[in-house]
Order: structure tokens, then sequence, then C-alpha cells
């Protein structure tokens, strides 16, 4: 038991990292708004950046810059990958915001069940 | 022309990249649509050059910027990815003459230019994920063919089309997510992201990282699942697919899920294939009977739909659960049968799509109780569809018969008999859906919204007739297809054994 508590301390950035994507997952499931569901997928994306970055530090590591002085260095290729990877997130983000804005438009509301009912009824 | 040459891996996704960036400039509809035209003729002219290369030569790899794999990204063509790309590109060039009218017809004048700005994009994204050996380039390709469907789904008329974007918008982006949570741990793993090189590095990583590897797989065949409607998670399909305007859903329905199917079967076989020798993880059965679920199910509820795109978004589901039958077998037979099953879905699935979208354009309406008796007012389109309707049954003479009688020597060569016997059911399903619309069409008197349709103008008809010609002359003529297919079911199975 102890032996697993401090396994889990040892490595508490891969618990807030999963604790995050299954949070963030969760609201996307379980939330009826609209918006709501794009911050759930928002948190889920974002706890995806934290998973590849932290791996990328090693401690004591300098910044990847050839020294002398220096021989453990820290990965920049996570960095550059999930540079990439928010500006999808930010793309996504505003498009689904854009859809949202839509269909509050064309239904007057952004509640999935009342979305549901009005599509039934017609 | 020497100096291009070289570059052809390139220029696939460059050219409708800078025409997407063009086409958002235009302002004009018709002047997008001759730029998008241009743009979709040349790209089967690149990807059948480069498929014959590959049948020469062998795999050809470029390395983007100069930066050698596994550093740099490498865009790497074999006969598998070649034979994608031509498909893909074929599509978008058959079926673009028809987009004009279509799309006229269903988008406001001043969405048009936009239209084909998206779906440029969305073609660069397609082919960008075909021919990378990068996987995270994959992924970043597959965001842009995605970002682009949502927005190309979100224009269709009814309002109903928004909300089926936003719901694919979703889905679409967990699975995309999943499918980088996979690489992350692959990557954390092996330290790599060429996809060759990954292949090679996981056998090594094994013993060591097992349980890693297994939950990067799980993650990748989850997310590329969703992207591919694998039943069950296929949900965001029929209303994507039935709200979306007609062109827009004849070119997703055979393109954008097979690429997604070109991705799986690249990992499954071509990455994991080492690794996975000795893991036990039973990746493959469950592919198995999910499709086969697929194939029973959803073809089951394609029999009730009422409205005749979401009944040919059903049978998609279904269609698709063939190809990844074919996977699930993972043997010499069945895999050929999925693959060839890739080419046949796409070509049935776009006349079928195209053709309901010509009722549409004449008709008004794709609800199957105000269709009755099309087929005597526009006898050709109507033509087109049953044929390509007898292709989904699978009637020895079309496409559809090769692929089943593929998949089902598969399933003898395991002595899977109940595979068989699944195989069967669902074409009798497929036949009772699609002789209710073959009834309805042929049988009844002309409705009222169908007494005024004719036959549509010949941009829009010639791609209907040209597509029903290639699934019946692919059904008869099996030596072109079936011979690039078993060349890279052999490559893709040569690294199992």
């Amino acid at each position: 038991m102890t032996q697993m508590l401090f396994t889990l301390a040892e490595h508490y950035n891969y618990v807030i990292t999963i604790f995050l994507m299954m949070a963030g997952l969760y609201i996307v499931i379980a939330r009826g708004n609209l918006v709501k569901k794009l911050v759930g997928l928002s948190i889920f994306q974002t706890s995806v950046y934290l998973l590849y970055i932290e791996p990328g530090k090693i401690l004591g590591g300098t910044a990847p810059i050839i020294d002398p002085a220096f021989t453990v260095y820290s990965n920049p290729l996570p960095h550059v990958l999930i540079l990439t990877a928010i500006v999808v997130g930010v793309a996504t983000l505003a498009l689904g915001l854009a859809l949202a804005v839509r269909i509050n438009e064309s239904y007057g509301t952004i509640e999935e069940d009342e979305l549901l009912e009005v599509d039934r009824e017609t | 022309m020497t100096a291009v040459w070289p570059h052809l891996p390139a220029l696939q996704v460059v050219i409708p990249l800078i025409g997407a960036l063009v086409a958002g400039l235009l302002r004009r509809g018709g002047v997008a649509f001759v730029l998008a035209t241009a743009v979709s003729w040349t790209m089967p002219l690149i990807a059948g050059a480069l498929l014959w290369q590959v049948l020469q030569t062998g795999p050809i790899s470029y390395h983007l910027g100069g930066w050698q794999p596994p550093w740099g990204i490498e865009y790497r063509i074999d006969v598998l990815n070649g034979f994608v790309l031509v498909l893909v590109s074929v599509i978008g060039a058959v079926i673009m003459p028809y987009a004009r009218l279509s799309l006229a017809f269903e988008i406001d004048e001043r969405n048009q230019a936009w239209t084909y700005c998206m779906y440029l994009l969305c073609l660069t994204g397609l082919l960008g994920i075909t021919v990378t050996g990068d996987a995270f380039n994959a992924f970043v390709f597959l965001e842009i063919s995605s970002l682009s469907t949502y927005v190309l789904i979100a224009l269709g008329r009814d309002r109903r089309a928004l909300l089926s974007a936003f719901q694919y918008l979703i889905m679409g982006t967990i699975g995309a997510t999943f499918y980088v949570i996979g690489i992350g741990l692959l990557y954390l793993v092996t330290g790599t992201l060429n996809m060759a090189d990954l292949a090679g590095r996981l056998g090594p990583a094994w013993p060591e990282h097992s349980r890693a590897i297994v939950a990067g797989a799980t993650f990748i065949v989850v997310g590329l699942g969703l992207k591919l409607a694998l039943f069950p998670l296929h949900f965001w399909l029929p209303g994507a697919y039935a709200y979306a305007p007609s062109w827009v859903t004849a070119f997703l329905s055979a393109t954008a899920t097979k690429v997604a199917i070109y991705l799986l079967v690249r990992f499954l076989f071509s990455i994991f294939g080492v690794a996975f020798d000795t893991s036990g993880l039973p990746i493959a059965a469950m592919i198995l009977g999910l499709s086969v679920a697929a194939m029973v199910i959803a073809s089951f509820i394609a029999v009730f739909e009422t409205d005749l795109k979401r009944m040919l978004a059903y049978s998609s589901v279904a269609q698709i659960g063939y190809i990844t039958l074919g996977i699930g077998l993972a043997n010499e037979a069945g895999l050929t049968g999925g693959l060839v099953h890739v080419v046949n879905h796409a070509l049935l699935k776009a006349t079928l799509f195209l053709a309901a979208g010509a009722f549409f354009y004449r008709a008004h309406t794709v609800q199957l109780q105000d269709l009755s008796g099309i087929g005597r007012r526009m006898p050709l389109t109507a033509a087109a569809f049953t044929i390509a309707g007898f292709g989904l049954v699978g009637t020895p003479g079309t496409v559809g018969f090769i692929s089943k009688w593929y998949l089902v020597i598969g399933a003898l060569d395991h002595s899977w008999w109940f595979v068989v016997v699944f195989i069967v059911v669902s074409s009798v399903i497929a036949l009772v859906y699609v002789g209710r619309v073959l009834e309805i069409v042929w049988l009844r008197a002309p409705s009222s919204q169908c007494a005024e349709a004719g036959d549509p103008p010949a941009s829009m008809l010639l791609p209907i007739l040209a597509l029903a010609a290639a699934t019946i002359y692919f059904g008869l003529e099996t030596e072109w297809t079936a011979r690039v297919v078993e060349t890279a079911t052999d490559m893709l199975l040569g690294r199992l054994r």
C-alpha cells in the first residue's frame, strides 16, 4: 500500500494528467450544454499537451543548446509537437463555438435535450 | 518535368493546399469551381505516376526539407498508400463536374467559394494522411481534413446539419485526441515518430514496456475506430451523411472513412505487426466481432429508415463492417477482400449518394415515400442507382461480389463458418433494403413531386453513369484491382510472418 502511494507520489505529474483527461472526457459526455461540452473537450485536449511535455523535461537538463559545459539536455521535440496540437485545439474550439452560435440562432437553445426535442417535433 | 518528378510526393499535398488558399480568396463560386476542378484533375495524374513508380521500382521515400528520417518528416509511398492515393484522387476528380450545379442548388451563392476552399483543404488532409510516413504528421493532416469536413457538413440546407456537424466535431475530436494519446505513449517508449522506425523499435522495446505499448495501441485503434465509424462508434455518421450537401456526402463516404481505414491497416500490420506477434492482445478478434455486429445490426436499421440518404448512411456503417472484417480475419484472402472492398464500396457509395443527390436536385426530396415512381421520370439516374444497389447486395457481375467472395474464402481459411453465415445474412438484409427502394422507385406510380422531374444535366449525369459503369467493369475485370491489392497484402502480411 505505502509502496503504491509512493509510486503515485513519484509520478504525480501523470496522476494530474490522467485526472484532467478523465475530467474533460466526463464533462463532454455528461453535460448537455453545448458550450460546456466544448469546455470539457478543451480540458481533455489540454491534458494531452501535458502528457507530451512532462517527459520532455529531464531533471538537471538544460535547454538544447550545444555547449561543452553541459551534457544533459531536455528534449525540445515534444514542445514543437504540442505547439502544433495547440493550434489544432484552438481551431477546433473556435469552430465548435461558431457552430454553437449558429445552432443557437436557428434553434433558440444550446441544451442538447431541448434540441433533440425540437427536432422530434418537426 | 524531370525537375518536378522527384517532388511528386510533396506536390500531391502542396497543390491542393495552395488551391485551398486561393479558393478562399476568390469571392465567386464559378471561378473557385474552375480552380477546384483543375486541382482535382491534376491529383490523379500525380497519384497515378507515384503508384506506377512504386510498382516499377519499389517504395518511394521523400525527405521533407532534406532532413533525414527518422529526424525529419518522411513521405513514404508503397503499394498500399499509392493505391489509396489513386482511389481518393480519382474519386475527387470524377465527381467534381457534379459539384457545380448540385452545390449551386443547395448552398447560398456567397458560401460557394468557401465550399470549394473547404473541399480542397479536406482533399489536402486526406491525401496528406495517406502520403505521410510520420505518425504525428498524420495527426495534423487528420485534423486538417476533419475540421474542413465539419464545415462542409454544416453547410447543409437543413438546420439539423448544424447539430450533426457539432456532434461529429465532438466525436471526431475525441477520436483524434485518442490517436494523439496513443502516439504519445509509443513516442515515450521508442523516442521516434517515423512509422518505419517505430515498427523497428517496438519489437525490442516490447518485453520491458509491453503495458505502455498495449495502452498506446488501444488508444490508436479506438481513436481511428471513431474516425472510420467502426460499430458501435458510428453515431456521428448517419446524421452527418444525411444532412450534408449531397455532393459532400458522396465525396466523404467514398474517401474520408477509407483513409481512416488505411491508417488503421498501416498501424495494425506495418507498425504493430512485429510487436503483436507474441502479445496475445485480441485486437483482431475484437475488430472481427464488431464488424460482424455492424454488418448485421446497421443493415437491419437501414431497412427501417424512411430517408434515402440516412438509409444509405446506415448501409455505409454495415459496408465498413465488411472492410474491417477483412482486417480482423488478417489472412491473405480476408485482407485482400477488405482492401478490395475499400475501392468497391467507394465506387458504390459515390454512385448511390450522387444518384440520391440527383433525385434531390430534380424532385427536391429524398424521403422514400415522395420518391415513388421517380425511375420512370429519371430512368438513367435510377438505372445507375439500381446497378450500384445490386453491388451493395453483392450480386455476381458487380464489384460487391468480388469483395464478398474473398471475404468468404478468408473466413473459410480459418474454418469460421459462422462468419460466412453472417456475410450471407447481411447480404440478405441488404437485398431487403435495396429492394424496398427499387420497388418504390420503379414500380409505383409517379408521385406529385416527381411529376416534373427528368434526368439531370450531363455534368451531373455523366459522373453517376461513369461510376456505375466502373462498378460493373471492376466486377468483371478483377485483374487490375486484385493484382495491386494482393501485392499490398503480401507486403503487409510479410511483416507478420
